[in-house]
């Protein structure tokens, strides 16, 4: 999806492979080699990714949802791939863009969780505020070394009676905002969830968040084509994170038919 | 295809920058400054979040304002504002205005070949009083002014600040000269009026604007009385004054 | 010990003619002058306690803690020089958190057992070095259930039902020993080792002391915690009482 009218019209570069359909970097050259093309330092490109995650406030806290699918290019690989997952007592991440490099960083969070909570064994629990600030910081160094974790993040947690929801991704730009969507659901997803959400952070009850996340989720489902409608939703409230089980939202088709150029139609 | 070259394996390439637009203004007065800067952050057409500071209080008559790619900003900020804190660690008073310029100068320049992708401008009160700001480019040149704008609408907003506080294109009448200082209320119509018209014809650049007064020690701070979203965020006793006003802006 | 005094104990280096290095026995009579601390491995779970001498009034209380978190589900108490315990706490935590960062599984505690062995030893080796003076019990409940093992100065480590080091040790693993482990609930475990702390402090040689007690079972949920206060003061207290009706 490209929205820069400048690059409209112009010749395609095939290698840029904007829809992601191809994971690998090139495709097997078996022609003559450069002797010198070793010494070219290459920089990393997402592999097995994943799409969207998106968050939002509510009433009592935080719900952030991801579907289970982690994409190799247009190939829908794994369908049973966790996206979400709990950090300390407060926090739930999110993940978008590459599964290794997200699982990296949940080795990495574990390691803290446990430098900072059981063996200190002081009291002091990390919140959201101080997982999002010390994922910030790894995230920007590592884009600073020309070696990013090649993700979109979002920290969604709910401590010492304050909702918390930011976003940080591979070059390090953060920010906060009461709904916050990453990936194609930017563009699908977070105007729904502004239209929805925006003002009513108060009001929203867990069921009305939850019909907003499902309907979104299923907007989202139609429209990205590296999705699944096999999802989990999180919640993080003052009772703690709660991670759902996986659940198959019922979707209907039938209606295609009816669209020219999408079935067999003769014109 | 014979004689043809072996094909250097093209690949996309990480960007370790990007743009996050939003647009940020000073303007030096006699005894005042005021620094000012929106509060959308975008990337590319999509609005990221309609609140992100990008103007920061460093001391009590100091005032930066960070404009470009955000991680950097950020970082940057981050790293004045320790470099401040030791600073009256090992002096027990705040850096001077112009020290501060300097320092900063140094700091982005020490990155000359992997720059911090951001545009500064400082303002504040001076040791002698005056108001002041200081422009920087991303590595480091700076110079000392009486208004500038930058970031995403600069190139709309810099030619009005011209026109309307430098005078240019203006003809005195006749037997009067320009004012070489602008009163407070006019210096904060004018940003006001700079934003909600960047807001309008610049998509990157709206949700809510941050303006900061620095007055200088014994400035009456005439014209702040009865201003909208006024805030002070200096305590009594200090000798200088520092204000915020937070206004909406379009969200469209 | 015939040889003292002929310089084969001055470095741990040197061999005595009968093959003893003398340097590794000091070091254990260093640990033999510390408050006694001891390791109950139950049925399903591992308990810690440890008999904190205080040797000032004006000490906060709770402070310079004897038994340590190594992992979410490891504890370790030492017996001996205070600063030797904590330097190896930090060396069993480098340990546990290499073996996470390597297979990414909650680290097996026969295997940090074994590599604290290891360092343990190397001191032992080297005229430059002092052995560690300290025992230490290493308790866990891992994928191969409740685990409980002693490393000594001299680096062996052996796996145990019930452990006890330092100066009340004899008597405490005469109690021990009367102990059916295989039935025990490692709530009931608390209650034996307070018991067994009261039990062999020395009221003549030693005033004060602190109890300190923690657990690794499945009311911990598997981590390595303190017990809840509630349950160490139902401890300490039935642990008072029982040595009123003990003599």
């Amino acid at each position: 999806m490209d929205h820069f009218p400048t690059n409209w019209g112009r010749p395609r570069n095939e290698k840029h492979d904007a829809y992601n359909t191809y994971p690998l970097h090139d495709r097997p050259y078996n022609g003559p080699k450069d002797s010198f093309a070793e010494g070219v330092q290459r920089t990393q490109q997402p592999i097995v990714t994943g799409t969207s995650v998106l968050a939002f406030k509510y009433k009592d806290g935080i719900m952030m949802a991801a579907d289970n699918l982690a994409s190799y290019g247009s190939l829908a690989r794994f369908k049973d791939i966790q996206r979400l997952h709990p950090v300390g007592s407060y926090t739930v991440i999110g993940a978008g863009g590459d599964m290794s490099d997200f699982q990296y960083i949940q080795g990495m969070l574990e390691d803290l969780i446990i430098e900072e909570e059981n063996t200190a064994a002081d009291g002091h629990k990390l919140g959201p505020a101080e997982i999002h600030e010390y994922l910030s910081l790894v995230m920007y160094q590592r884009r600073s070394k020309l070696n990013p974790l090649w993700n979109s993040l979002l920290v969604g947690g709910f401590k010492d009676g304050q909702r918390f929801l930011a976003y940080v991704d591979l070059l390090g730009t953060t920010y906060t905002s009461s709904t916050i969507a990453t990936g194609y659901g930017a563009y699908i997803a977070q105007p729904l969830l502004r239209k929805a959400v925006e003002g009513k952070e108060d009001l929203l009850t867990e069921e009305q968040a939850r019909e907003i996340m499902e309907q979104s989720l299923r907007v989202l489902f139609y429209r990205d084509a590296r999705s699944l409608n096999k999802f989990q939703i999180a919640t993080i409230t003052a009772a703690g994170a709660t991670i759902s089980e996986s659940r198959t939202l019922k979707t209907e088709w039938a209606f295609a038919e009816g669209i020219r150029g999408y079935g067999a139609q003769v014109q | 295809m014979p004689g043809e070259m072996a094909h250097h394996p093209q690949q996309r390439q990480f960007n370790p920058y990007s743009e996050n637009g939003g647009t940020i203004l000073a303007i030096a007065g006699r005894d005042f400054a005021v620094i000012a800067g929106d509060t959308r952050q975008t990337e590319g057409y999509s609005i990221q979040t309609r609140y992100a500071p990008k103007v920061f209080t460093l001391t009590d008559k100091a005032v930066l304002a960070v404009n470009g790619f955000a991680a950097d900003g950020n970082m940057f900020v981050k790293k004045v504002k320790q470099r401040l804190e030791w600073y009256r660690h090992a002096h027990a008073k705040d850096m001077p205005l112009r020290a501060i310029a300097r320092l900063i100068q140094t700091m982005l320049y020490a990155q000359r070949f992997f720059p911090y992708y951001v545009y500064n401008i400082l303002g504040g009160i001076e040791d002698d009083g005056t108001g002041a700001v200081y422009s920087f480019d991303p590595v480091g040149s700076y110079e000392r002014e009486a208004c500038r704008a930058a970031g995403a609408a600069s190139s709309l907003v810099q030619p009005f600040l011209d026109n309307q506080i430098y005078f240019k294109n203006q003809k005195a009448a006749p037997g009067s000269a320009h004012p070489t200082h602008l009163p407070l209320s006019t210096v904060i119509a004018l940003v006001t009026d700079s934003f909600t018209s960047a807001t309008e014809r610049h998509i990157e650049v709206g949700d809510g604007l941050e303006m900061y007064i620095v007055l200088a020690s014994g400035s009456s701070g005439q014209g702040l009385e009865g201003v909208k979203g006024l805030r002070e965020l200096s305590t009594k006793g200090e000798a200088e004054r520092v204000f915020v006003i937070r206004r909406d802006l379009k969200k469209d | 010990m015939t040889s003292i005094g002929t310089g084969y104990d001055l470095s741990a280096s040197t061999y005595s003619p009968d093959g003893r290095i003398f340097q590794v026995e000091y070091a254990n009579k260093a640990v033999e002058n510390s408050g006694t601390a001891i390791g109950l491995r139950v049925k399903d779970g591992v308990v810690l306690a440890v008999e904190k001498l205080v040797h000032s009034k004006l000490l906060m209380p709770g402070s310079n803690r004897r038994i340590e978190t190594i992992d979410k589900h490891i504890g370790m108490t030492t017996a001996g020089l205070l600063a030797d315990g904590r330097h190896l706490a930090d060396r069993a935590r480098d340990e546990a958190t290499g073996y996470r960062q390597t297979y990414r599984i909650p680290p097996p505690l026969k295997a940090v057992a074994d590599r604290l062995g290891l360092y343990v030893q190397a001191y032992t080796l080297y005229s430059s070095v002092r052995p560690f003076g300290i025992s230490t019990i290493l308790a866990a409940v891992d994928k191969d259930g409740p685990e409980l093992f002693v490393v000594e100065p001299s680096g062996v480590h052996y796996g145990y039902n019930g452990a006890a080091v330092g100066k009340g040790r004899q008597l405490a693993k005469t109690e021990l020993e009367k102990l059916k482990f295989s039935e025990l609930s490692t709530r009931e475990a608390v209650f034996e080792a307070a018991r067994i702390i009261y039990l062999v402090h020395d009221d003549a040689k030693d005033k004060e002391f602190e109890l300190e007690i923690s657990w690794i079972g499945a009311e911990s949920s598997g981590l390595h915690e303190p017990v809840p206060a509630d349950l160490f003061a139902e401890a300490e207290r039935k642990a008072k009482e029982a040595i009123e009706t003990f003599e």
